[in-house]
């Protein structure tokens, strides 16, 4: 074959390709989901585990023949913009969704990001899921965030108490990176300790997120002698070597944090030291999951590769947007209707055994149903899994 | 006391072995290698590569990172660096180049390797307990004298061989050298791939402490350079200078400033622009170039 054939041969192939694509396409209309989020830079983990589990489900949906609304049935498309962890280019990735007549997004990941894209989604009619914690974003007269996970300030009291009771807890020391999010989940976990009347005895050390040697850094936390170290805010990232660290330093006490992790990523990087180590997980483990979770972290896998345990919290958002959507499809096009929905919302969670629903919550924390109702599953790292230490409900 | 100077020993070792290779690039052929971060990341990626995927032992993965890493160096610098200087002669047009790469090695690591942080398993275990005056994990100490190792094998090396004289001449000054029959461009070639070794074998020997994640090249360029203008750009026992510098100032901040948040680098930075306000070319930079 010459060249000209073989080029002439090759664009034919690619036309009809394209065309059949096309027509598969056709089939069906299309709901665009957005998704604003960081997928590269140091942070990359946390965007990109939301955004393929938006993927995955997707996949999951559109292979099922798409998901049906109001009798049609539509094919799910995700739109991902990378925000790098900029405000700046958070905005512009919201900017895009309008653009393109999204009005769901889930993201951005975190609190400046959260913050700089709302005025852009209110303008826009856009209803935007956030991981993010401040808690303006989800108080009147804001009303088009949706926290998309259990907040620090919620999961932090539930884990003190827990280990107060149980495990005679008094004295407590938070360590965090020097950046918004950490700062200011340090900050709600010292206000939460004391509530409760826990002694800090250290909460000032903060590290930066390149370190790549943390021994001088908890050296003076650890001479502190707390009975719990909390990393606040630590990144998946930071979480193995501070764990290996502190305990190298002979720290013998509990360690926790309020962020979601990945078992692997603690398994490689701290081995046995990372056990014992409490974190805040979704619905995978083994008592929780569900036949529909495990079929997700199954097709998650063969897609990507990898799982990642960061996705057992952020399976649920598009869950929440198709779900609320189908209740009220007048919310198809016009976010109002969605926030009507919004009150009465109820449906099954098929991501966990029994009788568990899906439906906002917020009222306690923001004075209106701004959050997705996810279990707040508190995990212990034992021998490279998870183990669900204890289960709480949220609001 | 002695725990700050052991810590800051032990960092000062692994920063004066990331300087070494920058500092190298530099002075061979003025070029900032704004990659050479990223590079680290890839060394480190390959030796988690060969030892926890393949269950290779370590010092295989130690080899593979030092001879990936310097094939990739080599091949950068003759298939790119040395087309563009031989056609440019403005210095933005290197660096621009060294920019680029960063940010295609950015993303050929996440294609490749994923955006999770990666380990291999501790090389030793145990912990050296001086009476709790120094506590160093057995591993830090091992990988701490195989930085200073390497940093000896390496002024050997430039020292006493004909590439190293050859590539001492070139740094010297270039038209002299190739006058004098040195063949530039496999030098400089030479130069580059062993400067690109030396961040993958940092990359390689830090990934069973620190771990690697695809963001960590940014942050160790910025480091690089900073120890590269404390020490005197292009100069070899200036990188290490800035190294051990920076490193102890490092340890010396993170335990005394502890009380203060985190501003151990802010004063760094601080001390860094007034040092460099009296002292431009760095301690052991000339000020001619």
């Amino acid at each position: 074959m010459n060249r000209r054939s073989l080029l002439k041969s090759t664009a034919l192939a690619a036309v009809a390709s394209l065309s059949f694509l096309g027509m598969a396409h056709a089939e069906n209309p299309v709901l665009k989901i957005g998704f604003v989020g960081v997928t590269s830079g140091p942070a990359a983990a946390w965007g990109i585990s939301n955004q393929r589990s938006m993927e995955t489900r997707a996949a999951w949906l559109n292979e099922l023949g798409g998901y049906e609304i109001d009798g049609t049935m539509y094919d799910i498309e995700i739109v991902a913009f990378d925000d790098q962890k900029d405000p700046k280019r958070a905005i512009a990735g919201m900017e895009k969704m309008a653009q393109d007549g999204i009005h769901y997004v889930v993201g951005p990941n975190v609190d400046d990001g959260a913050a700089a894209v709302r005025p852009v989604a209110e303008q826009n009619g856009i209803m935007y899921f956030p991981y993010a914690f401040p808690k303006e974003l989800y108080t009147a007269p804001a009303s088009n965030a949706v926290l998309g996970m259990v907040a620090n300030y919620q999961s932090g009291p539930a884990i003190y108490k827990y280990l107060m009771e149980n495990n005679g807890v008094k004295k407590v020391a938070f360590v965090a990176a020097n950046e918004s999010d950490p700062l200011s989940q340090r900050d709600g976990g010292v206000e939460a300790a004391k509530a409760l009347g826990m002694e800090v005895v250290s909460d000032s050390v903060t590290y930066q997120v390149d370190t790549t040697d943390f021994t001088p850094v908890l050296l003076p936390v650890i001479q502190t002698q707390p009975d719990l170290l909390v990393l606040s805010g630590v990144s998946p990232a930071n979480a193995p070597q501070l764990i290996r660290s502190a305990r190298e330093l002979g720290y013998e006490g509990l360690i926790s944090t309020e962020t979601a992790q990945d078992a692997t990523v603690l398994q490689e990087g701290a081995g046995e030291l990372a056990n014992g180590f409490i974190s805040v997980g979704g619905a995978s483990t083994p008592e929780l999951a569900s036949d529909a979770m495990r079929e997700f972290v199954d097709r998650y896998t063969k897609m990507f590769g990898e799982y990642n345990d960061e996705s057992n919290t952020k399976v649920y958002a598009l869950e929440y947007i198709l779900e609320t959507i189908k209740a009220n499809p007048a919310a198809m096009t016009d976010v109002e209707e969605f926030k009507k929905a919004m009150d009465t919302f109820e449906a099954p969670n098929p991501y966990m055994v029994g009788d568990a629903k899906l439906s906002y919550v917020g009222s306690t924390s923001f004075g209106q149903k701004r959050q997705v109702s996810v279990p707040l599953v508190v995990n212990v790292f034992k021998d490279g899994a998870f183990e669900t230490l204890f289960v709480a409900q949220v609001d | 006391m002695e725990q700050i100077i052991a810590n800051g020993l032990y960092l000062g070792a692994q920063y004066a072995l990331i300087a070494l290779g920058l500092t190298l690039i530099f002075s061979l052929m003025n070029v900032l290698n704004f990659a050479h971060g990223q590079m680290y990341v890839l060394g480190g990626f390959v030796t988690y590569t060969v030892v926890s995927q393949f269950g290779l032992p370590f010092i295989v993965g130690l080899l593979a990172s030092a001879a990936i890493l310097a094939a990739v160096g080599a091949a950068i610098e003759k298939f790119l660096f040395a087309p563009v200087i031989k056609k440019s002669k403005r210095e933005e047009s290197t660096m621009l180049l060294a920019a680029g790469i960063a940010f295609f090695l950015d993303a050929v690591i996440l294609l490749v390797f994923g955006e999770k942080q990666r380990g291999v398993p501790k090389i030793l275990n145990g912990v050296l307990n001086w009476d709790f005056r120094i506590i160093m994990p057995y591993d830090r100490i091992l990988i701490g004298v195989l930085a200073i190792a390497m940093i000896a094998g390496f002024i050997l090396f430039m020292q006493y061989t004909k590439a190293g004289r050859a590539m001492r001449a070139l740094a010297q000054d270039r038209m002299a050298a190739e006058l004098m029959g040195v063949d530039v461009k496999r030098y400089s070639m030479i130069g580059f791939a062993l400067g690109a070794m030396l961040a993958g074998l940092v990359g390689g020997l830090l990934v069973t402490i620190t771990g690697i994640n695809l963001g960590m090249g940014g942050p160790t360029s910025i480091k690089a350079f900073m120890m590269i203008m404390i020490g005197g750009a292009g100069v070899i026992s200036g990188a290490i200078a800035g190294g051990f510098i920076l490193g102890m100032m490092e340890s010396i901040g993170l335990t005394l400033l502890a009380a203060y948040g985190d501003i151990t680098y802010l004063v760094i930075f601080a001390s860094l622009m007034i040092f460099l306000a009296i002292r431009p070319q760095g301690l052991m930079g000339k000020p001619w170039g």
